[in-house]
């Protein structure tokens, strides 16, 4: 009886969550049910095809460039010694904190027609007009892929890096006695047995970039995220908006179900994790100086060019770009990401511990409906969190009526929405990393501790939370990271007078000129950096 | 209980007490433009202003908001958006004689829903090394195949672009606007994309001969050391002037329903119309004062007289839809 | 010719020697066991003839081949060796006939079908073909791990410590069953162990090794009569030591009397020590009380005592119908038995 009440107790908790973060998604549905279809019937027959062709080529686009990049990166990391791999191992994650938004007009400033690399050809060559000669167009589909497979495949780079250590080397070494080369060993044993968590990060991936706005919007690329902004923005049309968003949620949902599905298959053998103490493979020659050079190609297009650029331009424009408000920015930045990381990493594990302790056949349903919110492009979902926002501010400025206190709109106006906002957005990062910590307690554990007389809170804070350590710090560093750089939900919901890093750059890459905002960029970059030093710091002494 | 919690959440909550010499501002402007005027109404009348800048989703914010928002006015970087704000009964009259004596009546809403703040010239660029200056160049000619391979322009689904578009459908029917759409497209250079810098950045480079482009940016590209060369690769030119004029688009500004600073709101717009501000307008942004008699800098002076079309913008609003219908109906920026 | 041959081999790891100029030679068709207490450099040694590192010094020649010396090393892959490892490294993503088939890159479609189904037939498997490997026994899986490493025809065949995951009962029976499928399959094998008796089941030749060295190389029977140091004696079996006072070659005084030797000990000379195992120890209820019993347990058969004699301990099983008083002295007397004398 006590273990049945306190069951229930967890329940109440996940489903609470649940519908907390399902309830923008929600009432966005909601809305849409009202109202006249003119102006999607008029898409449909118009662009809307184009948009959903350039949504899936841009998505495949990404996803297999990010393959290209990270899963040698991952390999190499993970089992090759080569020279300046223990730096390379934690730098390559560093664009993690680079905004694509930042990247792209970088890269723009410098590729474009315009740019000091077509003028310096120009120059050199003698050509005269864009006829003389074939340069690639930065502002294109390709283009988008590029920048935002730069700074999305860390995401697959570190979960495929973690996998593969978990891997036993010792199927590697059967492997290669059986006449397998390493390069084959990797296709027909490390990436088969790793495909759960490739699949896991190619969903995350895959949701990023369909809620990307800043860059496809920068290069002109119309996908459905446009098509959403158009309708919502441009025809006033919340209905066909909706409907919109309904497309990319069942994008969404195929992702998830196709990760899941593929988890299901894995579980098994994730059970047969390896510590492995020494390196594989002892690169030397020139296959050491490619690993390294690798490393190197990557690290400079996706981090050291864009901040060498910034970098360049904080001293050009100093005088105009430094402002003493920086460190304040930076304080509410830092602020916001560590409350939201905070908060995320807490209910998704209230709902995993529920998932697995429950007994009902719904058990995995909260963690799923709360995980919705993260493909929302994020002007969509802060309209989206005003819903349901904005309805309770008036419902208890009713009830409130007559007493002294007139508390006005004291959830969607203060602070409090702009972190509801993130957390419905990014918990479904968390519950990701935490999830993939989860499935590797066993269950035995459970039992062991409730045989000893404990609850299911002690169990959840002396056994599962410290075991759950590597998943809560990356989900941590991956949380506030995003938080950093999030940019459309800041700027709507954000109370008056409060600037972040990001959306202080933006009032300037909006019409721009990131120029007189460089040193503010490069401050969003380095406040990133913090916590990605100390996550791999930590981590680093937790395995040795 | 109610009490209770009443007093509970006063104590607990950081709800910044509204100070009555305050005034709450939605700005689809950047800070950055609009911040002298405000510091200086500020030191005018000690009234603290609070900004929330955002590109998007301001006007559904205020809507959600309803009556407890805070927002006192919204300041709005082209006429649709004061269009929609006041047809989305998020308005309230400005009754202010100084603003009526202020601002010509074709450009404020009979009722005074909305007030419009600057003007700014949809103009046409065109390079001195190759097409040289065009004094009789009209919108209509765009779309000439003459100028094939030679026009540059933002997306056709900016506002400015939008403008333009829904004041050529209320000239020449739906019909004649979407023919004339897709000769413009087929005479792009590139897809449209950048902002209308990057237009005129674009023709100094060779990419393109005619670039689309807001009166102000010539200005302050001028003034800036980096852009100055673009800009003077470039002739500004006014358009139609032999027949209905250059079309306009403006900035203004609403005062919201629900206000709760509604007199110092009155204040800014007050202000904001009159000769200090407007001079400010007109000498940092370039842009041309919608007060009568106020001074042009002397930048957009030297460009010379123009002739702008009078189709009310109450009436060429009205097009926008579907303006915007036929921009993705002729694919414009795919 | 020899399957295997290593000279000279020596490796270090991290400033250590973990080899140390080691000489082995594997006959063809031979089962090698390298025995050893752990950290004696077994494993190492094993994965130095797989190529799975690399050796600092010495040769390694399988089947005539050098694979690795001074100037020269083949990667795994070019060696033609089959393993069989500790805890199976079955492909978790494979099922059992894909697993057998790993190897057989080589092969066409048809012959690698008729090689499976072969394999599969000699380790009684047939029917778990599409099965994975987490649903099969842990014999099962083994017997799977054998057939894949079998199923090249490797050149050689490794396995570390194959039998360790097995339960007690029919770790025998398992240890007969792969005997014969590697002595059917005509291939060299170097087996890893720390079980004595797991080694004198299985292997042809026992290697102990001490400290990266081999202490002594020999058949079973030799190894554990005339061993050749007491490291050897020791691993091979309990004991203690009693001092000895050598009279001639068969012939030696200690203080329970006199013992003689059923062979002739060619090192006897002097003052010295005799190992004594449990089977050599003789107790009865006597006149004088040389031992201290710590307990007894009866296990049926038997009668099982912990002493202490000497000041060491030891247990001796004694039959049950001459189970002692021990409340009467107990003697210690040394049956006659081929002495193992060490000065």
């Amino acid at each position: 009886m006590q273990s049945l009440l306190s069951l229930s107790k967890w329940q109440v908790f996940a489903w609470l969550i649940g519908a907390c973060l399902s309830a923008p998604l929600a009432f966005l549905i909601f809305e849409s049910l009202q109202g006249d279809s003119d102006v999607f019937t008029h898409l449909w027959d118009t662009v809307l095809w184009d948009y959903i062709y350039n949504t899936l080529v841009l998505i495949a686009g990404v996803l297999l460039l990010s393959c290209l990049i990270a899963l040698p990166l991952g390999w190499l990391t993970a089992y090759c010694q080569f020279p300046g791999k223990k730096y390379f191992e934690w730098a390559l994650m560093l664009p993690l904190a680079m905004p694509t938004y930042i990247i792209a007009y970088v890269y723009t400033d410098l590729f474009d027609y315009a740019g000091p690399v077509q003028i310096a050809l120009r120059e050199w060559f003698g050509w005269q007009s864009p006829d003389d000669y074939w340069f690639f167009d930065i502002r294109t589909l390709g283009g988008a892929i590029v920048m935002i497979a730069l700074v999305l495949y860390p995401y697959l780079y570190l979960i495929f890096k973690t996998a593969l250590r978990e891997q036993s080397f010792k199927l590697l070494q059967a492997s290669q006695l059986m006449g397998m080369s390493p390069l084959q060993s990797f296709f027909k044993v490390s990436l088969p047995l790793a495909r759960g968590a490739i699949v896991a990060a190619l969903a995350l991936i895959s949701m990023e970039t369909m809620a990307d706005f800043a860059t496809v919007h920068y290069f002109a690329v119309s996908t459905l995220t446009t098509a959403v902004y158009d309708t919502w923005l441009g025809y006033y049309s919340l209905t066909a908006a909706a409907k919109i968003s309904g497309i990319m949620l069942l994008f969404l949902f195929v992702a998830i179900t196709l990760e899941k599905i593929s988890r299901k298959n894995t579980t098994v053998h994730e059970r047969q994790s390896a510590v492995n103490d020494t390196h594989l493979y002892v690169l030397s020659g020139k296959y050491a100086w490619f690993a390294s050079i690798y490393c190197i190609v990557v690290l400079f297009f996706a981090f050291a060019l864009p901040v060498g650029v910034l970098v360049s331009y904080s001293i050009d424009y100093f005088d105009q770009a430094w402002n003493s408000e920086f460190f304040l920015y930076a304080w509410q930045s830092l602020k916001i990401s560590l409350w939201v990381s905070v908060i995320a990493i807490a209910l998704s594990i209230i709902v995993l511990f529920y998932q697995r302790i429950g007994e009902q056949k719904s058990k995995a349903l909260p963690g799923r409906v709360s995980s919705t919110g993260y493909a929302l492009p994020g002007t969509v979902l802060a309209i989206a969190v005003l819903l349901p926002l904005t309805l309770l501010d008036t419902k208890l400025n009713e009830w409130l009526e007559g007493t002294t206190f007139e508390p006005g709109l004291l959830f969607s106006g203060t602070i409090f929405a702009m972190v509801f906002a993130y957390v419905v957005r990014f918990y479904a990062i968390a519950q990701g990393a935490v999830e993939a910590s989860y499935v590797r307690i066993s269950p035995s554990l459970d039992m062991a501790s409730q045989s000893m007389g404990k609850n299911f809170a002690q169990m959840l804070t002396s056994v599962h939370i410290p075991l759950l350590r590597g998943g809560i710090l990356t989900a941590g560093l991956l949380v506030f990271i995003e938080c950093m750089k999030e940019l459309p939900a800041a700027l709507l919901l954000r109370p008056f007078n409060f600037e972040t890093l990001a959306t202080h750059v933006f009032q300037y890459v909006s019409d721009e000129q990131l120029e007189l905002a460089s040193i503010s960029a490069l401050f969003i970059v380095l406040v990133g950096l913090v916590p990605l030093y100390f996550v791999n710091r930590s981590m680093e002494q937790h395995n040795s | 209980m109610k009490k209770a919690l009443a007093i509970l959440l006063s104590t607990v909550t950081c709800l910044p007490a509204m100070a009555a010499e305050e005034i709450n501002i939605y700005s689809f402007r950047q800070p950055f433009l609009i911040q002298p005027i405000l510091d200086d109404f500020t030191k005018q009348t000690g009234i603290k202003t609070n900004v929330v800048f955002a590109k998007k989703g301001l006007i559904e914010r205020v809507k959600r908001e309803g009556k407890h928002s805070r927002a006192d006015v919204v300041l709005t970087s082209n006429f649709s958006a004061l269009m929609q704000l006041e047809s989305m009964d998020l308005t309230q009259p400005i009754k202010s004689d100084a603003v009526t004596k202020n601002i010509p009546a074709s450009f404020r809403d009979p009722e005074g829903q909305w007030v419009a703040l600057t003007k700014r010239v949809r103009n046409v660029y065109s390079s001195k090394e190759r097409l040289g200056k065009l004094d009789a160049l009209t919108y209509e000619e765009l779309a000439d195949v003459k100028y094939k391979g030679k026009i540059c322009t933002r997306s056709g689904k900016h506002p400015y672009n939008l403008g333009l578009v829904a004041s050529m459908v209320a000239h020449h029917g739906e019909a004649e606007t979407k023919s004339w759409l897709e000769g413009v497209k087929a005479n792009l250079a590139r897809k449209p994309q950048g902002n209308d810098r990057a237009q005129v950045k674009a023709v100094k480079e060779g990419l393109c001969d005619l670039a689309l482009g807001n009166s102000y940016y010539f200005g302050k590209m001028l003034q800036d050391e980096k852009q100055k060369p673009w800009a003077d690769s470039v002739y500004i030119n006014f358009p139609n002037q032999t027949n209905r004029g250059a079309h306009l688009n403006v900035s203004g500004v609403v005062l919201t329903k629900y206000s709760k600073n509604k007199e110092n709101a009155l204040k800014l717009i007050e202000f904001m119309t009159d000769n200090k501000a407007q001079n400010m307008y007109a000498s940092m942004n370039m842009e041309y004062p919608v007060k009568p008699g106020v001074a042009l800098s002397e930048l957009v002076a030297s460009w010379g007289e123009f002739k702008e079309d009078n189709l009310p913008l109450s009436e060429i609003s009205k097009y926008r839809p579907l303006a915007l219908k036929l921009i993705d109906e002729v694919k414009f920026d795919l | 010719m020899s399957s295997l041959s290593l000279k000279n081999l020596s490796y270090q790891y991290d400033g250590q020697k973990v080899i140390e100029n080691l000489d082995l030679e594997v006959a063809e068709n031979e089962i090698v066991c390298l025995l050893g207490a752990s950290g004696c450099g077994k494993t190492t040694t094993l994965k130095a003839v797989a190529g799975l590192l690399t050796p600092q010094q010495g040769q390694i020649v399988i089947h005539g081949k050098t694979m690795s010396d001074n100037t020269q090393f083949t990667a795994p892959q070019h060696r033609n060796i089959g393993m069989m490892f500790q805890d199976y490294a079955l492909f978790p993503h494979l099922t059992v006939a894909q697993n057998i088939a790993f190897g057989l890159s080589k092969f066409n479609k048809a012959d690698k079908q008729e090689r499976v189904n072969e394999m599969l037939e000699l380790v009684h498997l047939s029917e778990f073909s599409e099965r994975y490997p987490h649903e099969l026994s842990g014999g099962q899986q083994q017997r799977v791990a054998i057939a894949r490493a079998l199923a090249y025809k490797p050149n050689l065949l490794l396995l570390d410590e194959p039998f360790s995951n097995i339960d007690a009962q029919v770790r025998f029976q398992l240890i007969n069953d792969i005997r014969q499928i590697i002595k059917d399959q005509k291939v060299s094998a170097i087996f890893v162990s720390h079980s004595k008796e797991e080694a004198f089941a299985f292997a042809d030749k026992l290697a102990v090794m001490h400290q990266g060295k081999i202490a002594q190389l020999g058949d079973a029977k030799t190894l554990f009569e005339q061993p050749a140091c007491k490291e050897v004696a020791e691993f091979l079996g309990q004991g203690i030591y009693i001092p000895a006072q050598a009279e001639d070659k068969c012939d030696f005084t200690t203080s329970f009397g006199r013992v003689t030797s059923t062979k002739v000990c060619e090192n006897a000379q002097g003052a010295g020590k005799i190992y004594i195992r449990p089977a050599h120890i003789q107790l009865e209820n006597g006149e004088t009380n040389d031992v201290e019993i710590l307990q007894s347990r009866f296990i049926g058969t038997e009668f099982i005592y912990q002493i202490k004699v000497a000041d060491q301990a030891i247990e001796v099983p004694v039959e049950s119908e001459h189970a002692l008083n021990i409340n009467e002295p107990v003697t210690f007397k040394i049956k006659p038995h081929a002495v193992n004398f060490f000065s």
